[in-house]
C-alpha cells in the first residue's frame, strides 16, 4: 500500500461526486422534458426519430404498456444482433472485416447476443480473434447504447411511479429511450472517446499490422475502431472489451490517466441517477441518503480489495517472491496486472466495475488473492445495488429501500410509507420476488454447472481446488447480475490455438449462461415496473410526526443492514466454499 | 402490439445507423484528423520498416536455431531465448509471448500450484539472465513485475526497479557506462496520470530502440 494509492481512491471519489451532482440535475431536466443546453443540437434529431418510428412521445403508458414496448424492442434488438453476428462474412463488402473472420458458432453467438442485449457483456469469445469491425460497431456497440438506455428508462419509470401524483401513467418508453441515447449517452461517449484517442487509444479501420521487432521476431498487431466502443462500453456499464484482455489492453486503456477517465465514465451515470432521483422526488436529501449508503459500501469494498492485493498471494510467497514495496516497485500481487495501473489502479477499477454491472476489467480477476477476489463476488452478491448498472442499480436499490421501509415499519408498528405513499402487501410481494430472482438464478445455475460434468468442462485446467468452484460461482453470479466480468479461465469457447478459427463452443455453458442472463435481466425489470405501476396510482398523504424518515443516517444504516443481510443470507455459504477459504489459508492446491 | 412491433423494427434499424455507423465514423474522422499518430497505433519505424507500436509490449528474444533450422516446440510455436542486448518485458501468457493479435490473461489463481510453479520458473529465468551481471541479485530482490505475468500479455512497461536491475546487463553487453544506461532509463519513464493515478513504468521498446541508436543493433 502506498500513500499515492490511498490518495488515488480519495481523489477519485471526490471528482466523481463533484461531476455526478450537476449531471444528476441535468438528467432530471432531460426526463422532465425541460430545456437543457444541448436542446439546439438534439431537438431536431429527436423529432426525426419519433417521426420515422411513428411514436407519439406524449402518449402516456401504464406499466403494462411500458413493459410491452420495452420487451418487444429488446427482442427486435436481440434478433438483429444475432443476425449480424451469425452472418459476419456477409458484410465483408463494407471492408470492415479485414481479417476475414467467420462467425462464431450458434451456441457462442446465442450467449454473446443475450449477453449484449441484457447489458451483461459476458464474453465467451476473444474480440480480436473472432469479431469483425462491422460486428463490433453495428452489432455490439449499438447494444452498448441501447441496453444502457433500456436500464435507465426503467429507473426513470420507477421513479415516476414512486413520486407520481396522478393516475396510472409511468411515462413513455420511447421518449425515455431516445432522450437517454441523445441527451445522455451520445454526448458523454463522444467526449470520452476523444479523450481516449488523445491519450493513445486507437480508432482506425486498418487491417492488422504484421511486423518484425528489433530482434527480428515476427509479430502482429490487432487494430480497430477501439475508442468509440471503449467509451460507451464504460459509460453504459456494459464492459464487453474490444480485445480479449479488455481494459488492460494498452489500445483500450493506454495510461494511468485514461484509467481514471474510464473509472469515472463507469460510475458517473449510476451516481448521477441517485442525485437525479432526489430532485425528481422533490427532496434532494432522499438522493443523498441513497448516495451515502452506496458510498459507504463502495469504500469498504475498495479498502478490502486494495489491502488484500497489496499484501500479495500465497503462490507468490511460496515461490520466494517478496511482495513488499521497494524503491522503484510498489510490490503486491502483480500477477495479471499492468505496470501502468499498479495495485491501487487495478483494485479500484475492478471494484468499480463489479459494484456497477459494467464488468470491464483492467486486470485478471481470477489472479486476485482469495480475499481480493471475494470482494467482486460480494459486490455481485449484493445484487448490483452499490451504484449498480446504469438504471438497474437505482431501480434495484429503490426496491431495497421499499423493503427497508417495510421492515422499519414492522419494527415501530406502523403502516410503512415511502414519500407519503402507503407500502402495502401487494408492493412488498412484488419487491421481494423482484429482489430474489437474481440470487436464485445465480445459485441455481451455479449448482447445475458444478453438479454436472457438462458444466465442469468449462473449468480451466490450472484452477484446481477451491479455484475451480470460484470460477463456476463467479461465472453465474456475473451472468445473473448482468455484470460480465469473469474469472476468465472459465471457458465456453474453445480455441485450440490462440487465433484459430477452428474452435467450438461448449453448448452447456453457452446456453445456461445465455438463459440465466435473459431471465435475470427481464424478470426483475417486469417486477420493478409492476411496483412502479402499483405505486403510481396511490394518494400521497402528508408526513406526520410518526412518519419514519428515509433521508437521515438512521435510515442509511437500516438500508445497509437490509442489503448486507439479504446478500449474506443468500450467498455466504457459497462464498465460503470458494474465495474465502482461499483467503484464509496459505495452502496451495 | 402491432404498433410496438413496427416501432421496434424501425427503431432498431435507425438506432443502429445512428449508434453503430454514424457515431463510430464521426469519432474515426475526428481522430484521424486531430490525433493521427495515436489513432493509428503509435507506430514506430526503423529505416522505414515497422518495428512495433510504442505502447504495445514485445518479446525481445531471438529465434533459437539448431543445425540451421528454427527450433519449434510441441505445438509448432517457435522456441526463443531472451536477447541479452535488450531490456526484457514482463512475462506474458499469450502464445507466443507478447502476441499483439491474440491477447490473454494467465488466469492463474492465487492459491494454485500451477501459479507457484510459473512464478518460480520466471524468477529462475530472471536470475539466470541478470545475476551474472548483478552478483548481489537474489530471488528476494526480484521485483514482482518481473516474475508475474502482465494482464494484457503485451504490457509495454516494466517497473523502474526492474529496469535498474537489467541496466547492469545492458551496460556490460553493450559496453556502455552504467551512468549512461541509467540516464537513458530515466528518460523513458512514463509518470503517473495527473501525478497520482497508477504507477510509473519504463517503456521497453522505446528504451531498446534508443540503445540501438546509441550503439548500433550489433551491441
Amino acid at each position: 500500500m502506498t500513500f499515492l494509492g490511498w490518495l488515488t481512491i480519495f481523489l477519485f471519489v471526490t471528482i466523481l461526486t463533484l461531476l455526478a451532482m450537476p449531471l444528476g440535475r441535468y438528467m432530471a431536466a432531460v426526463y422532465a422534458g425541460e430545456r437543457t443546453f444541448l436542446d439546439p443540437l438534439f431537438r431536431t434529431p429527436e423529432r426525426l426519430f419519433y417521426k420515422v418510428m411513428r411514436v407519439d412521445p406524449k402518449r402516456e403508458q401504464d406499466w403494462k404498456a411500458y413493459a410491452k414496448s420495452l420487451l418487444i424492442f429488446s427482442l427486435a434488438g436481440w434478433l438483429l444482433l444475432y443476425f449480424i453476428l451469425r452472418t459476419q462474412t456477409l458484410w465483408n463488402w463494407t471492408g470492415l472485416n479485414p481479417q476475414g473472420f467467420h462467425s462464431a458458432p450458434w451456441n457462442v453467438t446465442f450467449n454473446t447476443t443475450s449477453s449484449f442485449v441484457t447489458n451483461t457483456n459476458w464474453q465467451y469469445y476473444g474480440g480480436e480473434t473472432t469479431m469483425s469491425y462491422f460486428s463490433q460497431m453495428a452489432g455490439l456497440t449499438v447494444q452498448n447504447f441501447l441496453s444502457a438506455g433500456v436500464g435507465i428508462s426503467v429507473a426513470v419509470a420507477l421513479i415516476r411511479g414512486i413520486v407520481g401524483r396522478s393516475g396510472k401513467s409511468i411515462g413513455n418508453f420511447w421518449f425515455d429511450l431516445i432522450r437517454t441515447v441523445l441527451w445522455v449517452l451520445t454526448p458523454i461517449s463522444f467526449v470520452v472517446a476523444l479523450i481516449l484517442v488523445f491519450q493513445g487509444s486507437i480508432q482506425t479501420f486498418s487491417h492488422y499490422l504484421s511486423f518484425n521487432g528489433p530482434t527480428g521476431l515476427a509479430n502482429q498487431l490487432a487494430m480497430g475502431p477501439v475508442a468509440s466502443q471503449e467509451a460507451i462500453k464504460e459509460l453504459g456499464t456494459n464492459g464487453g472489451g474490444f480485445f480479449n484482455t479488455n481494459s488492460s489492453h494498452p489500445f483500450e486503456n493506454p495510461t494511468g490517466f485514461t484509467n481514471l477517465v474510464e473509472m469515472l465514465a463507469v460510475l458517473i451515470i449510476p451516481a448521477a441517477l441517485v442525485f437525479m432521483y432526489g430532485r425528481m422526488a422533490g427532496n434532494r436529501r432522499q438522493g443523498y441518503a441513497i448516495y451515502a449508503t452506496m458510498m459507504v459500501m463502495f469504500l469498504g469494498a475498495v479498502c478490502v480489495a486494495y489491502i488484500a492485493e497489496a499484501h500479495g498471494s500465497p503462490a507468490q510467497h511460496a515461490a520466494g517472491l517478496h511482495t513488499q514495496a521497494i524503491a522503484g516497485s510498489a510490490g503486491g500481487n502483480m500477477e495479471g496486472k499492468e505496470q501502468r495501473f499498479g495495485i491501487a489502479g487495478s483494485a479500484l477499477f475492478d471494484v468499480i466495475t463489479t459494484v456497477t454491472s459494467c464488468g470491464a476489467v483492467n486486470s485478471a480477476i481470477e489472479s486476485f488473492t482469495g480475499i481480493g477476489g471475494a470482494v467482486p463476488m460480494a459486490n455481485l452478491s449484493a445484487s448490483e445495488v452499490i451504484f449498480g448498472g446504469v438504471g438497474t442499480g437505482l431501480y434495484s436499490i429503490l426496491l431495497y429501500v421499499l423493503l427497508a421501509v417495510f421492515i422499519g415499519g414492522l419494527m415501530v408498528g406502523r403502516t410503512p410509507e415511502y414519500l407519503g405513499k402507503k407500502i402495502e402487501a401487494r408492493e412488498i410481494k412484488l419487491v421481494a420476488i423482484g429482489l430474489l430472482i437474481t440470487p436464485l438464478a445465480a445459485l441455481f445455475a451455479t449448482a447445475l454447472a458444478t453438479a454436472s460434468s457438462a458444466g465442469r468442462a468449462s473449468i480451466s485446467a490450472a484452477a484446481t481446488g477451491p479455484q475451480g468452484f470460484s470460477e463456476s460461482l463467479y461465472a453465474y453470479l456475473s451472468q445473473a447480475n448482468n455484470n460480465g466480468s469473469a474469472f476468465a479461465g472459465y471457458g465456453g469457447f474453445v480455441q485450440p490455438n490462440a487465433g484459430s478459427i477452428g474452435s467450438h463452443g461448449i453448448t452447456f455453458a453457452d446456453l445456461l449462461g445465455g438463459f440465466t442472463m435473459l431471465f435475470a435481466r427481464f424478470a426483475p425489470i417486469l417486477f420493478a415496473l409492476a411496483v412502479a405501476g402499483s405505486l403510481a396510482g396511490k394518494r400521497i398523504s402528508p408526513a406526520g410526526l410518526g412518519t419514519m424518515r428515509t433521508d437521515n443516517p438512521t435510515f442509511v444504516v437500516l438500508l445497509i443492514g437490509v442489503i448486507v443481510l439479504v446478500g449474506a443470507l443468500t450467498f455466504f455459504p457459497a462464498l465460503l466454499l470458494g474465495p474465502i477459504v482461499q483467503g484464509l489459508t496459505t495452502h496451495l492446491y | 402490439m402491432k404498433r410496438d412491433v413496427v416501432t421496434s423494427i424501425i427503431g432498431i434499424l435507425v438506432l443502429t445507423l445512428f449508434c453503430g455507423i454514424l457515431y463510430p465514423l464521426v469519432i474515426t474522422g475526428i481522430s484521424q484528423v486531430a490525433f493521427p499518430g495515436n489513432a493509428n497505433g503509435q507506430r514506430v519505424y526503423v529505416n522505414g520498416k515497422l518495428v512495433g507500436s510504442k505502447i504495445i509490449g514485445q518479446n525481445f528474444a531471438r529465434q533459437e536455431v539448431k543445425n540451421g533450422k528454427p527450433v519449434v516446440d510441441k505445438s509448432g510455436n517457435p522456441v526463443t531465448v531472451a536477447d541479452p542486448r535488450y531490456f526484457q518485458t514482463r512475462p506474458s501468457a499469450t502464445v507466443p509471448p507478447n502476441n499483439g493479435a491474440a491477447t490473454t490473461f494467465s488466469n492463474l489463481g492465487p492459491n494454485n500450484i500451477a501459479t507457484e510453479q510459473a512464478i518460480a520458473s520466471d524468477i529462475k529465468a530472471y536470475l539466470a539472465l541478470e545475476k551474472p551481471y548483478d552478483p548481489g541479485l537474489t530471488a528476494a530482490k526480484v521485483p514482482v513485475d518481473a516474475a508475474n505475468s502482465s494482464a494484457s500479455g503485451i504490457d509495454p512497461d516494466i517497473s523502474i526497479a526492474n529496469a535498474d536491475i537489467q541496466a547492469h546487463r545492458i551496460a556490460a553487453v553493450r559496453h556502455l557506462p552504467m551512468s549512461t544506461v541509467m540516464h537513458l532509463i530515466s528518460h523513458y519513464i512514463a509518470g503517473r496520470g495527473l501525478g497520482f493515478s497508477g504507477e510509473p513504468g519504463v517503456d521497453v521498446l522505446q528504451l531498446n530502440l534508443a540503445l540501438d541508436r546509441m550503439t548500433g543493433a550489433r551491441g
